[in-house]
């Protein structure tokens, strides 16, 4: 039982609600076997199917790589570029709009700022940014979709209600409401990045919770939550050890979204103007590109590099996000003929099986 | 549970989630320290444009208008009584143009933009994304590869890029606006094919987005429904392929209306930026400008019909669902 099978059998399925006697099978069935299906489970059930089971390691596909690629190159940008590119994002480096030469690798914006410079600092900002908000965004939404859906009863109802609710108003208008009161006001903490990724992580919260609720609440209901308490555990520590783990890969799905959807948001934001004060980032270079008539006037350099990291960024992320979910969710991996004809065979080898077998005497488990 | 009951339920929560909009949309700007009103006249007494006088007369309207000298919840009913009635006030930077107005003005662009291509690009897509799914293979790892970064882009990049190449290299289309200078709308042959001119890349940016996020849903939703129990069971059975593909669409595609009918209902925000990069005369545009003068009546005016228009979508599909659905109605707490 090492490796990947635990991992790939427990996973609750599917991005929406999971019946609980689906997830019930799999474990019982799952541990029963090495490998192979258990009697009386259903023979060809995607997970359990025996395929490939040589294979070490995750069984990730080359979209995984090719976006693990683009993260990095994206992050060795914004973090490792300040230490090897000279100018700095707020030098005077020279005119309005001076093309791309061989001391400026992009040219200059209408500040006469070094572009690549200011690139450099916008994606460490807007990095910085959307990992912050899709960390409270996702401990939001994790701690009260656990809470909701495992607690269960009036609790359930009325933080389902909140989050209903929440989810209901789009998170855009949040945004922008709370913003403009923040750019008016005079906490000079909040007008900063740090206060813009806190923003989005509060707006963002709510389906995570809804989606976490649903999945814990199919977890709520299996044998070893039962264990847990008979031998005396807490609710907090049932939460953090029983339930947790088993949606832990579902919540790294869930927040390399919300990182992605976070650096997108603080980017329309800053390109309607409301972006953080003082400082850069990719939909500030924007902002300040079209505002200052850079598409007019031909200086492509101006919002060409802002626009690709930003599309690279949200590209990779939600390549990762499907890749990941290949991984721990192998219905929708494909191979397509071949996986049919597997299936096929599978079947056929099952219904060989079923014909020399009694049925065992098992009832819905 | 009866289906009165279910609406009824479902009433009373969109109900909750429109009240709890108006009080963010009130509240929010009130937070400020100093009224709005202040930070506003105060600007234009700095530029300068406004003399002492009629600065006073200003300022004395909107504090009467808004019931400033008020408190708080009388200033709360005030606002709830011009919802009602229809009143979104009157813009800070353009005074004294009502918002109504303003806002009457930028629909019908949004709405022209939108509509078509939420329509065709929920059509090609959907189309592209069940292909991709039945053909597999190569076929599909392309179609969803490209799919996937037509979806991941965010809208107004498409543009950006688009605008670029289409519009300032090969010149076919105009940089940006949506009818020529000098001519005034109106209902007439060459005022149509002139912004025709105009709509045609706005038009393209919007619906390949909008296809590339139909064809990845649609894919893997298609590929969900080829794996599941009774594709396997009909396939036992030996019913003919053709049948099984028409059970699956038929499943799949029930998700993809509901995402038909959301994004029609987000259809008045959803692509402020990219009205806003083509310079587009609509609702983004308005609240980009009405930003930067901090025009708040024009600003919560927008949230408020955005929220609004978004709420009724998601109220009118879930009605739609009880009636069509009878396991939604039946289904316990759930997603409520």
């Amino acid at each position: 039982m090492t490796g990947i099978i635990p991992t790939d059998a427990l996973e609750p399925r599917g991005n929406e609600e999971l019946p609980h006697e689906v997830a019930g099978t799999d474990v019982g069935t799952q541990f029963t076997a090495d490998g192979s299906p258990a009697a009386g489970s259903a023979p060809d059930s995607g997970p359990t199917a025996p395929k490939k089971r040589r294979r070490s390691g995750l069984n990730v596909s080359p979209r995984f790589w090719v976006a693990i690629v683009l993260v990095a190159f994206v992050m060795l940008l914004a973090f490792v570029g300040p230490f090897v590119y000279p100018y700095g994002p707020n030098a005077a480096a020279g005119g309005l709009y001076d093309p791309p030469s061989a001391h400026h690798w992009l040219g200059t914006d209408n500040f006469g700022h070094d572009v690549l410079g200011v690139l450099i600092a916008g994606s460490r900002n807007s990095l910085f940014n959307g990992l912050l908000a899709g960390v409270i965004a996702t401990t939001i939404g994790v701690f009260i979709g656990i809470l909701a859906g495992y607690v269960g009863g009036w609790l359930e109802e009325a933080l389902m209600g909140i989050t209903n609710v929440v989810l209901a108003i789009p998170a855009l208008i949040v945004l922008i409401l709370i913003s403009v009161s923040v750019q008016n006001s005079n906490i000079s903490f909040m007008k900063g990045i740090v206060g813009l990724a806190l923003v989005i992580g509060i707006t963002s919260w709510p389906w995570t919770a809804r989606a976490v609720r649903a999945q814990a609440s199919s977890v709520a209901t299996r044998e070893h939550i039962d264990i847990a308490k008979l031998s005396g555990a807490r609710l907090p520590s049932i939460m953090a050890l029983d339930v947790f783990p088993y949606l832990a890969s579902y919540i790294v799905m869930a927040f390399v979204l919300q990182v992605a959807s976070a650096i997108l948001a603080e980017a329309s934001l800053s390109m309607l103007g409301l972006g953080p004060q003082g400082t850069n980032s990719l939909g500030i270079q924007l902002h300040w590109a079209l505002a200052f008539q850079a598409m007019g006037s031909g200086a492509w350099w101006a919002f060409f590099p802002p626009t690709i990291i930003l599309t690279l960024v949200s590209f990779a992320l939600l390549l990762l996000q499907s890749s990941l979910d290949e991984v721990f969710n192998p219905r929708l991996r494909r191979g397509k003929k071949k996986a049919v004809k597997a299936a096929a065979a599978r079947r056929a080898a099952a219904a060989r099986r079923l014909a020399s077998q009694p049925v065992p005497e098992r009832a819905t488990s | 549970m009866g289906l009165g009951r279910y609406i009824g339920k479902k009433a009373l929560w969109y109900g909750g989630a429109l009240l709890a909009a108006i009080v963010l949309n009130f509240i929010l700007p009130r937070l400020v320290p100093g009224n709005p009103v202040d930070t506003i006249v105060s600007s234009l007494a700095r530029g300068g444009s406004v003399t002492a006088d009629q600065q006073q007369k200003i300022y004395a309207s909107f504090v009467s208008q808004f019931g400033l000298d008020k408190p708080l919840w009388q200033q709360f009913l005030i606002y709830l009584n011009n919802i009602v009635h229809g009143n979104l006030g009157v813009s800070f930077s353009a005074y004294p143009v009502s918002v109504n107005h303003l806002v009457g003005q930028a629909v019908p662009w949004t709405l022209a933009i939108q509509l078509p291509s939420i329509i065709i690009g929920w059509i090609i897509g959907n189309a592209l994304g069940a292909i991709a799914a039945f053909k597999g293979g190569r076929w599909d790892s392309g179609a969803f590869t490209s799919s996937l970064l037509l979806s991941a882009m965010p809208y107004y990049c498409l543009s950006i890029i688009l605008l670029y190449f289409l519009a300032l290299k090969a010149g076919l289309f105009p940089v940006g606006g949506a009818y020529s200078y000098g001519l005034s709308p109106g209902f007439n042959m060459q005022f149509i094919t002139d912004a025709l001119h105009y709509y045609w890349l706005p038009f393209l940016s919007l619906v390949l987005v909008i296809i590339g996020g139909q064809a990845v849903g649609m894919r893997s939703m298609a590929i969900y429904e080829l794996g599941s129990d009774y594709v396997n069971f009909s396939r036992g059975l030996g019913i003919g392929q053709g049948k099984i593909v028409g059970y699956i669409f038929h499943n799949a595609m029930l998700p993809q209306i509901t995402g038909l009918a959301l994004s029609i209902g987000t259809m008045v925000g959803g692509a402020l930026i990219t009205e806003l990069v083509f310079n587009y005369p609509g609702m983004g545009t308005l609240l980009f400008n009405a930003i930067s003068s901090n025009d708040y009546p024009v600003i919560q005016s927008i949230t408020l019909i955005i929220t609004v228009a978004v709420l009724f979508a998601n109220f009118a599909v879930e009605v739609v669902y009880g009636i069509v659905d009878p396991r939604i109605r039946a289904a316990k707490t759930g997603e409520k």
